[in-house]
């Protein structure tokens, strides 16, 4: 066989079809530094009256970390993840809203829906254990405190689509911790977001450890707002103790979904003062000069210098900021300190729309045993006597 | 059936029923849409949703991206909305990526916040054996499901059962898990929607042949199996019952153990693994409530405990119509023991 005779000899290969990235990805990169407005130049536009309003939120959110800590030593909550520390992302994120829109909060961010409106003690029922959600999420468009990492991510996604697709101004923020963008959840959320174009901003809060490890160990990215790239979104990276700077951010991220522009990747970047709860040593994992550097850049430290400063608040200012956070832990206080009046029966209630034959039997079985405890409170031990 | 009915009814597949359900409940309800990996444009891999997008746009019958757990995610979301998703995972063994949420946060949103947030959500799962399918394409993954409270359980084993079904799935404020055998998707019957007894209630089981001598307890892929069974069982004397759950959550005890009492012996036939699978349920319910009515024990009928196999020796796994006629004669207790 010569050359000229073997079949396909004419073939003569041709270029591929022309490949092209599908948007420029320059304007989604973060930049380089975390943006930051306290003590910059960029401060002088801050709005004087959202400042005073910022202070108050932290002051009160602090108090209210503090107190559902020591709650935690009373026995009264069951465990409590303190965002010591991450206070300018909690109280930014709630006020970044309207609201008509929704917030989708993870365990940490009981303070977010705090700030937002809920009330204290309905926001821990989950923490305190006589139920896992004590409001009704539509009520103030606040989903459940999501434990599972990065779960309720896409549950934003598909909350924000929906409204989208019936027309409804409604943006859903997400917010998620350092650790929570290694899980898969965060992949695929951004990355239905990003297809769908929905009207929704992720915030992840990195405060630096996940547990106990640290990012290194969690990311071989250059930021977490570098991952914004690869699904097509901006990704905008905050000063997470400034609390003007993240509520600017994330301000312009929920106008952008509100206008049709899609979502917006956030990271803040804070620290976590307190252990992951209660019920960790964060001494086996990190130092004291390491925290006590974040102490010296504490959201109220930097908001309160700027606002004295600028002439804006005085010592009759702060006291009254403290006292109004102290009225309100003592408040809390009281109202924890009370015994919940909790309904056994009530574990078969909301499994279904309406009980299964199986979980009829099983309910009349309990209140059959709880007749039988009543009995004998009653009338003594009497079970014993048969 | 109404000589009426009988003369609209045509010929029909299953996996047609399963679309004319969701189409009718789509006309119906603006809130229902239909997401999925190649639920749109194709039509799905069976074609059960074909048409949809073309009748109802892109925005009812969604190509979502390739990520069950995303898709059942975002589901959940748009369910808190106001929606009511009906989402495709394509292929049993798909499914598992999308678990965390289904576990986590589909059975358990009604509950987490005592009835202020129902889900209602159809997990369409196409299911089981008997395609010639390569591994992951053939599992029967309903003891996942069961285990799970907060979930409905169901499974269609014949056409008309399959529109009926889906459309109270789709209706119902809970999620259902709907579980698609799949090698009935091309059986036929002569069928009409707009057929009167078209609609059967999710928990209730039912009669598919009644008997006296023992009682087949079947499901989805397995009834024509049994059905088969039985008429071969004729030729021995058996006179068998055969009843076909349909819903494995919430179980139909009344149906199941009438019938249980009345034969006095019970069969459980399930394509499933047998260990820890849902035939273990099912005889510890048959025998702690008919023990006095039974002749001989419950015995199961079910796939082999091993990985699901490949297609050149699946029929080996699965029960078929020769192994229940063996468990049908061990029945036969009293002569053995």
């Amino acid at each position: 066989m010569t050359v000229q005779e073997r079949p396909g000899a004419a073939y003569r290969p041709t270029p591929p079809p022309a490949w092209k990235p599908r948007t420029d990805p320059a304007p989604l990169l973060p930049d380089p530094e975390p943006y930051r407005v306290l003590g910059t130049d960029a401060a002088a536009g801050a709005d004087p009256e959202l400042l005073l309003r910022l202070y108050a939120e932290l002051v009160r959110g602090r108090r209210y970390n503090a107190q559902a800590t020591a709650l935690t030593k009373q026995g009264r909550l069951a465990v409590y993840p303190s965002s010591t520390g991450q206070e300018a992302c909690e109280v930014a994120a709630a006020l970044a809203l309207e609201q008509r829109d929704w917030l989708f909060p993870s365990y940490r961010d009981t303070l977010a829906a705090v700030a937002r409106g809920l009330d204290p003690v309905q926001a821990l029922t989950l923490l305190r254990g006589d139920w896992h959600t004590g409001y009704d999420p539509h009520e103030h468009r606040i989903a459940p405190l999501s434990t599972p990492l990065a779960t309720q991510l896409p549950h934003a996604v598909g909350l924000a689509h929906a409204a989208h697709l019936k027309g409804d101004d409604v943006v859903a923020l997400a917010m998620v911790g350092d650790g929570g963008t290694s899980e898969g959840d965060f992949h695929e959320a951004l990355n239905f977001a990003a297809v769908w174009r929905a009207p929704v901003v992720f915030l992840v809060q990195n405060n630096g450890f996940a547990i106990s490890v640290p990012l290194s160990k969690q990311t071989a990215a250059p930021s977490l707002a570098h991952k914004a790239v690869g699904y097509g979104m901006p990704g905008r990276l905050v000063d997470g103790n400034d609390a003007a700077a993240v509520h600017e951010v994330l301000g312009e991220a929920v106008a952008r979904a509100r206008r049709g522009g899609g979502p917006t990747l956030v990271e803040a970047i804070t620290y976590r003062i307190d252990a992951h709860t209660n019920a960790d040593d964060a001494t086996r994992y990190r130092g004291d000069s390491e925290v006590e550097a974040w102490r010296e850049h504490d959201p109220i430290r930097l908001l309160e210098t700027e606002l004295t400063g600028r002439g804006l608040l005085d010592e009759d200012a702060v006291r009254a900021a403290a006292e109004a956070a102290e009225a309100m832990a003592a408040r809390l206080r009281e109202r924890m300190n009370a015994d919940p009046v909790l309904n056994p029966m009530d574990l078969f209630e909301h499994v279904y729309a309406e009980q299964t034959g199986q979980l009829r039997e099983q309910a009349a079985q309990l209140r059959a045993e709880l007749d039988a405890e009543s009995g004998e409170g009653a009338h003594g031990a009497e079970g014993d006597a048969r | 059936m109404s000589t009426a009915t009988a003369r609209q009814a045509k010929p029909a597949t299953m996996a047609q029923a399963l679309q004319r359900a969701m189409r009718d409940a789509m006309a119906e309800d603006p809130a229902v849409h239909v997401m999925g990996e190649d639920v749109g444009t194709l039509g799905g891999v069976f074609r059960v949703t074909d048409g949809l997008a073309k009748e109802f746009g892109e925005d009812r019958c969604t190509d979502t991206p390739l990520a069950e757990a995303g898709i059942l995610g975002t589901a959940v979301g748009m369910a808190m909305y106001g929606l009511r998703p009906v989402v495709e995972m394509q292929f049993d063994a798909f499914a598992y990526p999308a678990f965390e949420q289904l576990i986590s946060h589909v059975s358990r949103m009604r509950n987490r916040t005592r009835g202020a947030m129902p889900l209602p959500i159809t997990v369409r799962v196409p299911y089981g054996g008997g395609i010639g399918g390569v591994e992951h394409h053939s599992d029967s993954s309903e003891a996942y499901y069961m285990a799970t409270p907060g979930l409905h359980v169901v499974t269609p084993a014949t056409v008309e059962d399959a529109y009926g079904l889906l459309r109270e799935a789709i209706a119902s404020d809970d999620p259902v898990v709907f579980l698609e055998p799949k090698r009935l998707y091309w059986s036929k019957a002569d069928w009409s929607p707009d057929a009167p007894a078209a609609v059967a209630p999710i928990g209730r089981a039912v009669v598919r042949r009644t008997g006296r001598s023992a009682t087949l307890i079947t499901y989805g892929p397995s009834v024509p199996v049994c059905m088969e069974a039985a008429d071969a069982a004729e030729a021995e004397g058996w006179d068998l019952e055969v009843v076909d759950l349909r819903s494995l959550v919430p179980f139909d005890d009344e149906t199941v153990c009438a019938s249980v009492r009345r034969t006095g012996r019970a069969v459980v036939v399930h394509e499933s693994t047998g260990f820890g699978g849902p035939g273990g349920e099912i005889a510890a319910r048959v025998t702690e409530r008919c023990f006095h009515h039974l002749e001989a024990p419950v015995l199961r009928v079910a796939g082999f405990d091993i990985p699901y196999p490949p297609p050149m020796l699946e029929r080996h796994h699965l029960p078929g119509v020769d192994r229940v006629l063996d468990a049908v004669a061990r029945l036969q207790w009293e002569a053995e023991s």
